[in-house]
């Protein structure tokens, strides 16, 4: 180990002050070994480009686990597979830093395929250096997704075979058939002049990113002559001989001098302009007077129940809504559990005058039924003395309960004299509060602007709300023989 | 200030920001999605980042690295997700990175449903990643405390440099409650350890690496006496009718809520019940319990799981009294009604 010593560029550490071992100026890796190269073109490149501050390094798990001992850049040092998804999260964060995600064939080509994948096709603009030496260097030498058809590893004792273990994954060509990469190049450490081609690759990798052009990746084929267990000259050798036959050099795309620079801005706002963005400034704060209902209406918890786009939902939200700006306690939760087989909607809401503990509505003191199958269901959960109301224009039978007040409501016939089935909603909702006085019209009326989205439609909503009131303060004057 | 009425999920991402989170990373997941959805929505409209990740693993990993750069930044998922992100959460404990993470748990195991349970207690509070960590948990009721106790995650997140998580549910996140929301947090200090892209930063590193078995202990040490420092400073709990109990109702998040809507009942039946409701799970009133149970006072639990926390509870009462355990599975929610029915059981028993 530790044999070879960089001549220092300046993205270097002067020593290796990370490193355990009491020599403070070698590296960890064996002779022979590629990854020192290559460490040496990216530091070279930073140099040039004045980049050392503003970089960051995403040390993979492999051999060059430590390559954090050697770069004086930002470092971190990410989960096996992980450096793409680490490396898009920081530059997010930072996007004028410079961020190289650095890593193995086994890291980027097999348990990192994913992470690869999509953050090339984001087009992070990120630059990411593959060392792809066609074995798992720093477990012992096992099979790597980029192993040769026949390369005796660990785990392929007899050689790879296709039956079992597939083909080596060609990672350049794979990214090629994506749109966004910008740049991806296949180079080898096998002679001076593949590695001057390589360290030219690596710059340019580098500079893609400093000019905001996008995504770049350079595969390098390296030697690891312990994994490979062969000498240092015969594994150039073997590089020349065999990987290039699988792996061919050169450029495979390089859309550099066509594609615009983008980087990502991250203002700071002001504190007044983020409550803005969330909506926060308009909300205004009203005073509505609260309603005085007779005691046995008071703290309603109100089931309402119908076939799914019969606005159901909606109507709670509103009796929410409403209950909220006249200074009740409210809550509001659509089915749950076993309510919610059998194609109906539900909600469940509480207007209360005490903090509410749960906001399940198992036995409601006011049943809203809507259609059939919800007045059947749920009738007999009314407490006594509670109220249901349904919509007789779609339900052909009657409430069985005797002990309970019953207003029954053509609702959506009336809704479409008014023009527009799709209010049933909220002629119930209307003559709910018409009947009851659980809440005033006023404020009903109000929370129209908040929960209605189309706002051509608010105005058909109010006379729904309207007609049901008139209705179901008729029926109440009616029921106390008024 | 004004309320707003809107569901746990938006609650939880309008309290993000407000807390000054810029980064959400997530994959979609019912029930969780809709945090994504309002992330999607806000987090551009701040100046911040939304990336719909290619899973959860890609999506802790891009929070590791986000965080990395000392910028407060999320993620969220439901139950089967938050599996996949175990190991990165085991990293950014190691790392000490302030990660927070809203777990909106759903119906397990496997595929399960999408209907609420708290089966996620012991993969979120009990570690769940490989290694000697803890996560801060915290763990709403209602749509107010979603807001509240995310704003409050990133606070402790960074106070400890530690992962903080929401442990909520389905139901709280799906519930519809009036919320007030504070002023938005604005100027952060730099974070002496963290990345900026810049000279006087670069010095740092983010790493969970330790080699040599001595420094990963003393490491592992350190941890644990944070975890210590966060027992003594962090213990958050609601009590209720607690100071002449003679049986205590213990129960976190949507079901703190019928077993106080039980306490308010059966009190009115003359029985002398109580609530504890841990805000904190990790940590844990444990101090409170012991008390209760040195009174003489017993326990009963629910949980809309197999009995997770109350291995907790009975741990802290040193096995004095009774505890006795009620609970549902699969997305069925103990009401009200059901509670008390059990509550009367065991009462008359202790
Ligand atoms: C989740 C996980 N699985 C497995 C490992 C073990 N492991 C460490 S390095 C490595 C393979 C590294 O090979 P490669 O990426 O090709 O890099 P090299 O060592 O050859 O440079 C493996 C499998 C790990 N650290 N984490
Ligand atoms: S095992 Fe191979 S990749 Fe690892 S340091 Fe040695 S030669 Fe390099």
């Amino acid at each position: 180990m530790a044999k070879l010593a960089f001549t220092k560029s300046k993205a270097f550490y002067d020593q290796y002050f990370r490193n355990p071992n009491p020599d403070k100026k070698s590296t960890h890796y064996c002779p022979g070994c590629g990854h020192g190269n290559v460490h040496k073109f990216i530091a070279e490149a930073l140099e040039d480009f004045e980049v050392v501050d503003r970089s960051i390094i995403i040390s993979p798990v492999g051999c060059s686990v430590f390559a954090y001992y050697y770069f004086d850049t930002g470092n971190i040092q990410a989960a096996h597979g992980r450096a793409a998804a680490v490396a898009t999260g920081i530059k997010r964060t930072h996007p004028h830093s410079i961020v190289i995600s650095y890593q193995g064939d086994g890291d980027l080509a097999a348990i990192g395929t994913a992470e690869l994948i999509h953050a090339a096709n984001r087009g992070e603009n990120i630059t990411i250096i593959f060392i792809n030496n066609a074995i798992y260097g720093m477990t012992g030498g096992q099979m790597a997704p980029t192993t040769l058809i026949g390369q005796r590893t660990t785990t392929t004792p007899r050689g790879r075979d296709v039956h079992n273990e597939g083909f080596p994954i060609r990672v350049c060509e794979m990214l090629n058939s994506l749109e966004a990469p910008v740049y991806l190049e296949r180079v080898s450490l096998h002679d001076t002049k593949h590695r001057a081609k390589a360290r030219m690759a690596v710059r340019k990798a580098i500079k893609n990113q400093i000019d905001g052009k996008g995504f770049s990746l350079v595969e390098v084929l390296s030697p690891c002559p312990s994994g490979w267990k062969m000498d240092p000259v015969d594994s150039i050798k073997w590089i020349e001989q065999e990987m290039t036959k699988v792996f061919p050099l050169g450029v495979f795309r390089d859309k550099s001098k066509e594609v615009e620079s983008f980087h990502f801005e991250k203002p700071q706002l002001p504190a007044d302009q983020i409550t803005d963005a969330l909506g926060l400034s308009q909300l205004k704060v009203q005073h509505f007077e609260q309603s005085k209902p007779e005691e046995k209406y008071r703290n309603p918890g109100i089931k309402a129940a119908g076939f799914g786009g019969q606005g159901i939902l909606l109507l709670g939200v509103a009796l929410a809504q409403a209950g909220m700006l006249e200074g009740y306690q409210v809550s509001w939760i659509p089915s749950y559990g076993p309510e919610m087989r059998g194609g109906t909607a539900n909600c469940h809401v509480h207007i209360s005058e005490q903090p509410i503990g749960s906001p399940l509505v198992a036995f409601p003191d006011v049943l809203i039924a809507m259609n059939r199958p919800s007045l059947e269901r749920f009738q007999n959960d009314v407490k006594e003395g509670g109220l249901i109301i349904y919509d007789s224009s779609l339900i052909d039978i009657e409430p069985s309960r005797q002990d309970v007040e019953i207003m029954p409501i053509p609702a959506t016939r009336m809704a479409d004299e008014l023009g527009n089935t799709r209010i049933a909603n909220m002629v119930v909702l209307g003559a709910y509060i018409g009947y009851t006085n659980a809440l005033n019209k006023e404020t009903v009326l109000a929370t129209l602007d908040t929960i209605i989205s189309r706002k051509r439609l608010i105005d058909i909503n109010r006379q729904a709300i309207e007609k049901g009131y008139e209705f179901g303060y008729e029926m109440k004057q009616k029921a106390s023989g008024k | 200030m004004a309320k707003e009425l809107l569901k746990g999920n938006y609650a939880v991402v309008k309290g993000a920001i407000l807390a000054g989170c810029r980064n959400y990373f997530g994959y979609p997941i019912t029930p969780a999605s809709e945090i994504a959805e309002a992330a999607a929505y806000y987090m551009p409209l701040v100046g911040g980042t939304f990336i719909q990740a290619e899973s959860e693993v890609a999506a802790i990993n891009m929070l590791y690295g986000a965080v990395s750069g000392g910028i407060r930044s999320m993620t969220a998922s439901s139950s089967p997700g938050i599996s996949l992100k175990q190991e990165g959460i085991s990293y950014a404990a190691g790392a000490e990175l302030p990660i927070v993470v809203v777990d909106i748990v759903r119906g397990g195991p496997g595929l399960g449903n999408i209907a609420p349970e708290q089966s996620d207690y012991n993969q979120i509070v009990k570690g769940g990643g490989h290694g000697n960590y803890k996560n801060i948990v915290l763990a709403p009721n209602s749509a107010q405390e979603m807001c509240d106790l995310t704003m409050l995650a990133f606070d402790l997140a960074f106070k400890y440099r530690n992962p903080a998580f929401i442990l909520s549910d389905g139901f709280i996140g799906q519930m519809m409650e009036p919320v007030e929301f504070p002023e938005p947090r604005t100027d952060f200090p730099r974070e002496d350890w963290a990345l900026y892209g810049d000279a006087e930063s670069k010095k740092n590193l983010i790493s969970s690496i330790y080699l040599d078995p001595d420094e990963l202990e003393e490491h592992n040490r350190k941890l644990q006496r944070k975890y210590q420092e966060i027992e003594e400073n962090e213990v958050r709990y609601e009590e209720y009718h607690l100071d002449d109990a003679k049986f205590v109702l213990m129960g976190y998040g949507i079901v703190s809520r019928m077993l106080r809507s039980a306490v308010d009942t059966l009190r009115k039946e003359g029985l002398k019940v109580g609530m504890l409701r841990p805000l904190t799970l990790f940590p844990f009133p444990k101090k409170q319990i012991k008390e209760l149970a040195d009174r003489g006072a017993a326990f009963f639990v629910s949980e809309m799981s197999n009995g997770q926390m109350v291995d907790d509870v009975r741990l802290a009462t040193e096995l004095k009294v009774p505890v006795y355990f009620y609970g549902r599975m699969g997305g069925n929610v103990p009401t009200t009604e059901a509670l008390i029915e059990q509550i009367k059981i065991y009462y008359q028993k202790s």
